[in-house]
């Protein structure tokens, strides 16, 4: 077995432990989301009867947002696990080891990716109860936890390089209200096409937040669309690289080996 | 100097360092301004085609429709983020020294009101200016605008007070939660994205019971000139405030018994 595997999944059993005990964590990832989810499916049900719109409940509709949610919350709680690691010196003593940088950050994701996709789970299960449809059936629902692992591991990447950037768990948590902009700049209320300001259709058309909504909506709505699937897909990987690449970046200088 | 002026000179010393703290302090005015400004971009940018759902009746368009929204809920959250320096100040035991201070010490709590104020007028102007520059439609005259501020100015009192019972009797910021969760709801299960008759489910149901329910369809009603249950708002904003003063100034008698 590779040196790097066994430091990965020492790292990711410690971040998985660590998550799982903080109901601080678990929670809110939970319920704060379903909270906004019910409000809104009756609060914005009258959007059904627009002509265009997609489905008629908006319940379906709306499922998708917890799951971008979560994402969200994958940014400040792994962000604020990895900066805390950086405030009390952890970082400093795995530096005194040959530890692989690779490994540091991949293990570290494992806690957030694990809690994305229980929230996966329970977001659809409620969903479901609540009265949402599925139409890509059970292999759509695969495909759902999929691409809620991307999206976890995508945000998680946020996070990580955000703890890397500040090393500070005030300032990681910071940017928690800022990726709710994201979210609220994006399609998350009403389809792109319906959107009637220009100019918040077209924040909404650039911001890859819109993509992985409508990726995770057109398996409720929809059932396989190859389209909003790739782009999906591809705009979660590709936020996930970006920012990984940026943390190994950072990383390279907070490990430095004197 | 007579009791009232004492009263008075405490208030405003109270007022003083608070607007002089908010205003000198990024970290304090900088989300106080952009919270509201970025509900109201989010709401009125990305859902106004919600407007042509059929029976959206609203006299007004759907900016005015939302800023009445945004401005309660800025005013409401001014209150409360007031309610959070007021923890601070006695979790630091600043308190306790205005305490010593202070002979009548409602005058205290009568100066955090009037900074609570002092915000939410700011916010106000700012989210006003904005709202017209980005072409919000007013159909409402200028007793329906001195309508619709005095109850933004009803709903920051109500809040302040309920936030201000809490930090009094826990004293410590750790309390913010308890402080903005009741508010936030209390806002959100209302009629936020279209009139009440276009709920459903048991958001309808909640946001019938709801006292702000009245306070922001009135609001709407002021500012489209089309006023709607506006002694019933009026009603419910000032029993709101009058109830929750109550529960403010419980609140201070039991930081006085425990020493601030």
């Amino acid at each position: 077995m590779s040196p790097v595997w066994i430091q990965t999944r020492e790292l990711a059993r410690r971040s998985l432990v660590r998550t799982l005990r903080q109901p601080a964590q678990v929670i809110p990832t939970i319920t704060f989301p379903l909270f906004l989810l019910a409000i809104n499916a009756g609060g914005l049900d009258a959007a059904t009867d627009l002509p265009g719109f997609p489905t008629d409940s908006y319940l379906t509709f709306a499922l998708a947002v917890p799951f971008i949610q979560s994402g969200i919350f994958a940014v400040s709680n792994g962000g604020a696990d990895l900066a805390r690691d950086v405030e009390t010196g952890f970082l400093d003593r795995l530096a005194l080891t040959p530890m692989s940088g690779v490994a540091l950050i991949t293990g570290q994701l494992a806690g957030v990716v694990a809690l994305g996709l229980l929230n996966a789970v329970v977001y659809l299960a409620i969903g479901l109860a609540a009265g949402a449809t599925l139409a890509a059936g059970v292999a759509g629902a695969l495909v759902l936890f999929a691409l809620s692992l991307v999206i976890a591991f995508a945000f998680g990447c946020v996070g990580v390089y955000a703890a890397f950037r500040f090393g500070d768990g005030e300032a990681v948590q910071g940017l928690f209200p800022v990726m709710f902009v994201f979210l609220f700049l994006s399609s998350m209320a009403l389809p792109r096409d319906l959107i009637e300001q220009e100019w918040f259709r077209t924040i909404a058309t650039a911001n890859p937040v819109s993509y992985l909504l409508e990726g995770v909506r057109s398996l409720f709505i929809v059932g396989f669309d190859g389209e909003a699937l790739a782009l999906a897909f591809g705009c979660g990987i590709a936020i996930g690289v970006v920012f990984l690449a940026l943390a190994v970046a950072r990383l390279r200088t907070r490990l430095v080996r004197t | 100097m007579s009791g009232f002026a004492r009263t008075r000179s405490i208030a405003l010393a109270v007022t003083w360092r608070n607007l002089n703290n908010f205003f000198t302090n990024p970290v304090l005015i900088v989300p106080a301004l952009l919270f509201p400004l970025f509900f109201f971009t989010a709401f009125a940018g990305g859902l106004s085609r919600v407007s042509s759902a059929p029976g959206f009746n609203f006299a007004g368009d759907y900016t005015a429709f939302q800023f009445v929204f945004v401005l309660l809920q800025a005013s409401a959250f001014g209150g409360v983020f007031t309610g959070f320096a007021l923890a601070r100040d006695f979790e630091s035991g600043f308190g306790r020294r205005m305490m010593l201070a202070a002979p009548n010490r409602l005058g205290i709590l009568a100066g955090y009101a009037i900074s609570a104020f002092a915000r939410a007028v700011f916010i106000w102007v700012l989210l006003t200016a904005i709202a017209i520059v980005v072409g919000m439609g007013v159909g409402g005259g200028a007793v329906d605008l001195f309508g619709l501020y005095a109850l933004a100015g009803i709903v920051n009192l109500a809040a302040l007070m309920w936030a201000a019972g809490i930090a009094l009797r826990i004293r410590s910021v750790q309390a913010g939660p308890l402080m903005q969760t009741p508010v936030f709801l209390i806002l959100f299960l209302a009629p936020v994205y279209v009139p009440i008759d276009l709920l459903s489910g048991w958001v309808e149901s909640a946001a019938r019971v709801n006292p702000l329910t009245a306070i922001i369809e009135a609001g709407r009603g002021f500012i489209s000139g089309a006023e709607t249950e506006v002694l019933l708002a009026f009603g419910a904003a000032a029993g709101l405030a009058l109830a929750l003063a109550v529960w403010a100034v419980t609140g201070l008698r039991r930081a006085e018994a425990a020493g601030g």
